[in-house]
């Protein structure tokens, strides 16, 4: 075999090679490791080229300011930490077809006046951000102006500060065709937060204990979250200024505090609320300007109020809900009603059912009069479960002179929905 | 002293009015329990209960017994047996004939149901209360010689404690709702032991309201150790100031 070993016949050889990997379907690899002091993941990815993969074998890497514009693949491997050591974002990706998974980014910088994320997408599509764990960063996972992106199995766990000094959890600016799932935030700002997005699903989600709200919502149509769990976030979830919203299955657990609501509705129209379950909140669904919207089969356990229906509401329909064991089941705060309920169950109904159909054949008032005391007057809470409210509240459903008299269950059921 | 409290509550007992008590309240307990299928509603209808009727029974209860007991108290006085230790044999007696009727009227059926710390909350306060609605009714009932008379004034004192008090705090509420009132409203509350049981039980029980507006004021004072001792502190002084003018009035009073 003489004539490998001659450069005058293997130069062209190894010429053919080259072009035949550069055109194959076979994308390249490149391996990091922590150790090796010859290739960073930076340098690593300058030297890739698209379609290839990246593989970040496990160890502590301290870079920050990596930024992806190629359609590159990073992939963790044993769990890598890139440490951001406070400086900057950590990952900045801006392209399309990008792939970031399994590595841990931690401590990115923070700042009052910049976005600074773990992970940020910016003009950007077809990301996959799936099964990474951000820690420590100011903002966890921060989209902007970016189209299918797929947010998956990610922990992003943030270090709770002041509300203003603390970034959200996963924040999408100006999105379309998001999927966010799976993912479990904890110690942010806003654990989901969502401006401007549209067609895009938000389930199985988990949002536990954030500072302000547990998901945000506004300006963001035609979307859809289902299955979550809220818990205990500051002040809930709210949802705003948007329209064709699904909510689907969420469950709303112990949002507690003066301002605090299992979801707050503010001017969304056309939009579905059906099967979630709200258990000790200090507000389940707090109402305000809110059109057109199906409440369906949701059930309410132990909330201070069940839901609170503003007078600005119109055209909702509120069926086949259970409330149970709420300290006040609806309250409102005006005479105008708009809305109607029927089919729900009302643990606090005292009629009768003559006819057997299930249906009480008188209408049930949710509104009593000690709730109206209440908005008025806060104060007299303290008057909760004395003998003279129930009195009063007694007096008032026999002769209903101050309570809304059109805030009424029609058909209200003598049994519990099954949802 | 011990003695003379055990042969007083033999003789309470031996009067079955308590034992009906603890069989009626088990019975309702029960019954509410098992209709409810949900138990804290059941657990509301108990705290209605307990605060509409251990304060009348307790109070009624205590005004009949020492009326009845009025020639016995007379044999006493003959022996030689100070009027202080006379005095308080009859009132810890009575508390703890309620007491053992409380426990076993609405802690059995607590317990069975398996109501949690709401249940236990609503035992430790109800006990407390009833002591204090006894002091109550023996403060009047020593300085009242008719006993018609009496008990009228015992039955309007619980009508005014259970009713027309909140009545009260309600219109002052309305009328002054321009003024910062919390505080206030905390004060008034600790002026009447039925209130101040209420609110202590309904703290427990109706958290997530509570946690609202001015709510989370009466939360934090309440729901902390220092609330709690405030909250207990008031309603044992609710038990000693009536107890201590029963005593004075008793200590002079020409039998």
């Amino acid at each position: 075999m003489k004539w490998s070993s001659n450069p005058k016949y293997s130069l062209p050889y190894i010429l053919f090679f080259c072009t035949l990997f550069k055109t194959s379907a076979f994308a390249g690899r490149i391996d990091v490791y922590p150790l090796n002091k010859n290739l960073e993941i930076k340098e690593a990815i300058a030297k890739a080229i698209n379609g290839d993969s990246i593989f970040i074998h496990s160890g502590l890497y301290r870079e920050n300011n990596i930024l992806i514009t190629k359609s590159i693949h990073l992939i963790g491997v044993g769990n890598p930490v890139i440490d951001g050591e406070h400086n900057n974002v950590t990952i900045t990706i801006s392209g399309r077809n990008i792939t970031l998974s399994g590595i841990t980014i931690q401590n990115s910088g923070h700042s009052a006046m910049n976005d600074i994320a773990g992970i940020r997408c910016i003009d950007a599509s077809d990301i996959h951000i799936i099964q990474n764990k951000v820690l420590n960063c100011h903002f966890g996972i921060h989209v902007s102006n970016s189209e299918d992106i797929l947010i998956q199995n990610n922990e992003v766990v943030g270090t709770p500060g002041a509300e203003q000094n603390t970034g959200n959890g996963i924040h999408l600016w100006k999105c379309n065709r998001a999927k966010i799932f799976s993912n479990y935030i904890t110690g942010h700002r806003d654990g989901i937060y969502f401006e401007f997005v549209t067609h895009s699903i938000i389930q199985d989600n988990k949002s536990y204990t954030n500072i302000r709200y547990g998901l945000h919502f506004m300006f963001s149509h035609n979307d859809q979250y289902l299955c979550n769990e809220f818990r205990e976030n500051g002040a809930g979830v709210a949802v705003m200024y948007s329209k064709n919203v699904t909510m689907e299955e969420n469950l709303f657990y112990k949002n507690w505090g003066a301002s605090a609501y299992g979801i707050l509705l503010k001017d969304i129209t056309d939009s579905k609320i059906e099967k979630n379950h709200f258990f000790e909140n200090t507000v389940g669904i707090h109402f305000e300007g809110t059109s057109r919207l199906k409440i369906l089969r949701n059930e309410f356990i132990s909330n201070g109020w069940a839901m609170k229906v503003q007078a600005s509401c119109s055209e909702n329909h509120f069926n086949n809900n259970n409330f149970l064991a709420n300290s006040f089941d609806v309250a409102t705060n005006g005479s105008l009603v708009l809305n109607t309920f029927t089919n729900n169950y009302w643990d606090k109904y005292e009629g009768y059912d003559l006819n057997k159909d299930g249906i009480g054949d008188i209408p049930y008032y949710p509104v009593s009069l000690y709730s109206i005391i209440v908005e008025q007057f806060p104060g007299t809470m303290i008057l909760l479960r004395s003998i003279l409210i129930n009195f009063l509240d007694k007096a008032e459903k026999a002769i209903p002179s101050l309570t809304p008299e059109n805030l009424k269950d029609f058909q209200p059921r003598i049994n519990k929905n099954t949802l | 002293m011990p003695k003379l409290i055990l042969y007083i509550f033999r003789d309470i007992l031996r009067n079955k009015i308590v034992i009906a008590l603890s069989i009626f309240l088990f019975a309702v307990s029960f019954v509410l329990f098992n209709l409810e299928e949900n138990s804290s509603k059941a657990m509301l209808s108990i705290l209605n209960m307990a605060l509409i009727i251990t304060p009348l029974i307790s109070m009624i209860f205590a005004a009949i017994h020492y009326y009845n007991s009025y020639e016995f108290i007379e044999l006493m006085l003959a022996q030689p047996i100070s009027r202080k230790k006379i005095l308080s044999s009859e009132f810890f007696a009575l508390g703890l004939a309620l007491s053992v009727a409380l426990l076993a009227g609405l802690g059995l059926p607590l317990i069975i149901y398996q109501s949690g710390i709401d249940g236990i909350w609503l035992l430790t306060t109800t006990i407390p209360l009833a002591w204090s609605c006894i002091a109550i009714a023996f403060a009047i009932t020593v300085n009242i010689r008719d006993k018609a008379k009496g008990i009228g004034t015992v039955l309007l004192l619980w009508f005014y404690l259970s009713l027309i008090y909140d009545g009260l705090i309600l219109f002052t509420m309305f009328s002054l709702s321009d003024y910062p009132l919390e505080k206030i409203t905390l004060g008034l509350i600790a002026l009447n032991p039925i209130d101040l049981a209420r609110v202590s039980i309904m703290l427990k029980m109706d958290v997530s309201a509570l946690m609202g507006y001015t709510g989370a004021l009466y939360k934090h004072f309440f729901g902390s150790v220092y609330g709690f001792a405030f909250t207990f502190g008031i309603l044992l002084l609710w038990i000693i100031v009536p107890l201590f003018i029963a005593h004075h009035s008793f200590q002079k009073k020409d039998i």
